[in-house]
């Protein structure tokens, strides 16, 4: 029984519990997606089969391991937000809900932190 | 009726197919399919961390046939994803919901994704000398 009335209900956090934090980070990590992929897959194609020297040191320049660990976070930030609505729109489950938006949420957290403990230590091994 | 058997809307099988609906659900297989493409990346970067022979065998992966497969559709969803999403970021800032302007968008979408994927292949080629 909810004795507050539904203005009260949608007022500042809403009934989600975190307001508009969710779409609006979906889409701040979209804006800064966008120039990062395009550098990285622009950069990438006239890297392919350069070997492992030249790709090691083209990785290791601090310019692109900045933006390379920027284009790491935020594409795994997006790619949990994204998938976390996908599973709340088809999975009806609660249960089941909860537990995949936990797994993806970690899996989504360790392949972060190998791409960019993998970044840093080709950083810091030049 | 208990709250938990009410019917959901939408009721997508009572629509027709369009362009708008199919470039929709595009988006979200595409992203889906992007997030579990980042694993290839997230390989390929700890093998370069590791070494020279770690980093060749999996150029070796990438390289053979179905790593190229892979990459190949993964290029695709990534142009694809990209366009898109700007198309729903104008979308969120207001722009574009003219019944004409968002199927003029959807062509240009999937003429643009298209066309990215086959630059950058062609780009790859010539880098790799063939």
């Amino acid at each position: 029984m909810n004795l507050r009335t539904p203005l009260a209900r949608v007022r500042h956090l809403g009934s989600a519990k975190d307001g508009t934090s969710h779409w609006w980070m979906q889409r701040v990590t979209a804006i800064a997606l966008v120039p990062l992929t395009i550098w990285f897959v622009a950069a990438l194609v006239f890297h392919l089969g350069a070997g492992y020297e030249a790709t090691a040191a083209w990785i290791g320049h601090p310019v692109t391991a900045v933006l390379l660990l920027a284009l790491i976070v935020a594409t795994f930030y997006h790619a949990f937000l994204g998938l976390q609505v996908v599973i709340e729109d088809y999975v009806h489950h609660e249960g089941v809900k909860i537990a995949s938006i936990l797994a993806v949420k970690f899996a989504c957290i360790l392949l972060g932190l190998a791409a960019v403990l993998a970044t840093l230590k080709i950083l810091f091994g030049q | 009726m208990s709250p938990q058997n009410r019917p959901l809307s939408p009721h997508l099988q009572v629509y027709r197919p369009q362009l708008t609906s199919m470039l929709s659900i595009l988006h979200r297989i595409t992203g889906v399919a992007l997030a579990i493409g980042t694993l290839l990346l997230v390989y390929w970067l700890v093998a370069l961390s590791i070494g020279p022979e770690a980093y060749a065998d999996a150029e070796g992966v990438i390289g053979s046939f179905l790593g190229r497969l892979l990459l190949f559709g993964w290029s695709v969803a990534l142009f694809y994803h990209l366009c898109n999403g700007i198309r729903h970021l104008f979308w969120d800032a207001g722009y574009g919901f003219e019944l004409e302007t968002a199927y003029r968008s959807g062509w240009i979408v999937m003429i643009a994704s298209l066309a990215l994927t086959v630059l950058a292949w062609i780009v790859a080629y010539t880098a790799m000398g063939g």
